[in-house]
């Protein structure tokens, strides 16, 4: 669906609205832990490996800043939640179906701190599933001068009513 | 540097790289959660039974950074990696359910050399995940940056 042909569910969603998430300091420890876990690359988890690549200095995975946003974005919904009652039956949060065009543009260095946001662009009548919707969300990342350091955008399912 | 197994030249066009089994862990599932994406379906088994996933389920984030690792352990730990600016697509298929055991593929889409940096290149990949019943539970496609041996020797 085009995304002005229904405004109460666009509004409903926020369509077009950017939200701040949060903020994060990203510290060394724990870039070392998801790294060991996740992505142990030498870059992500060794000051001196780190200095030898190509990044200069020890760096997040990009998988820990993509789950740090989603950290940031679970916990906004009880007022997003909150925020669509004003337009009927309170929005059901689903799985999420895929992430396109994901982008590390900078490193994410320790010490760094970053800000997360959310704007939901569009959406469409899923018709396998009645009363569900797709929802796109652009998903960004900024560092403290506002350079985007990380963007994708999340297909998540969502019971709008 | 120590010789690196996979360097820019060692990844062919066409050629796969396969990797697994991996166990999924319902503790681990839990604590990945907990950290990054607190979901009812995430961390209970009855709100997983209970929601569209049908069981205790991996987020979406998990479930990539578990097939990162999965790559990290089969290639990417001994190559020239140098990172990647971002990845294409991701899907998430099916869900990732506590307890499944999954194997997954790297294939080799295509290369490039670098037109800026001397000695590194640009290779394009495809990868798949598996389950234990041999279906699909999520792809993505990036491109990684790799360095040539003889730069790597250097």
């Amino acid at each position: 669906m085009n995304i002005h042909e229904n405004p109460l569910i666009d509004r409903k969603l926020a369509i077009g609205e950017t939200i701040v998430l949060g903020s994060h300091r990203f510290e060394a420890e724990e870039i070392k832990e998801f790294a060991s876990k996740y992505d142990p690359q030498r870059f992500h988890v060794s000051e001196d490996e780190a200095k030898a690549s190509v990044f200069g200095r020890l760096c997040a995975s990009g998988w820990h800043t993509a789950a740090k946003w989603m950290h940031f974005n679970v916990a906004s919904y009880p007022a997003t939640l909150e925020r669509s009652k004003a337009f009927g039956e309170p929005i059901v949060f689903g799985p999420a179906a895929g992430l396109r065009d994901l982008k590390w543009l900078k490193p994410v260095y320790v010490g760094d701190v970053i800000t997360f946001t959310r704007t939901a662009e569009s959406h469409r009548a899923l018709s396998s599933r009645p009363g569900w919707r797709l929802l796109t969300n652009r998903c960004e990342a900024f560092d403290e001068d506002k350079t985007p350091v990380m963007q994708f955008r999340a297909l998540v399912l969502m019971k709008v009513g | 540097m120590n010789q690196k197994r996979w360097a820019y030249e060692d990844f062919e066009v066409g050629a796969e790289v396969t990797f697994g089994p991996r166990r999924v862990v319902a503790d681990e599932m839990i604590a990945f959660a907990e950290l990054y994406d607190p979901q009812p379906m995430h961390l209970d088994e009855d709100a997983g039974k209970n929601s569209m996933l049908g069981g205790l389920s991996a987020s979406g984030f998990f479930t990539a950074s578990t097939f990162m690792r999965m790559m990290c352990d089969a290639y990417l730990l001994d190559s020239t990696s140098q990172g990647s600016p971002g990845v294409d697509y991701v899907n998430f298929r099916k869900p990732v359910l506590a307890g499944d055991v999954l194997n997954g593929k790297t294939i080799v889409l295509g290369k490039r050399p670098s037109n800026t940096r001397k000695g590194l290149g640009f290779v394009s990949v495809r990868h798949e995940l598996y389950n234990q019943r041999g279906e699909l539970v999520c792809d993505m496609a990036n491109t990684g940056m790799f360095l040539m041996r003889e730069e790597q020797a250097a």
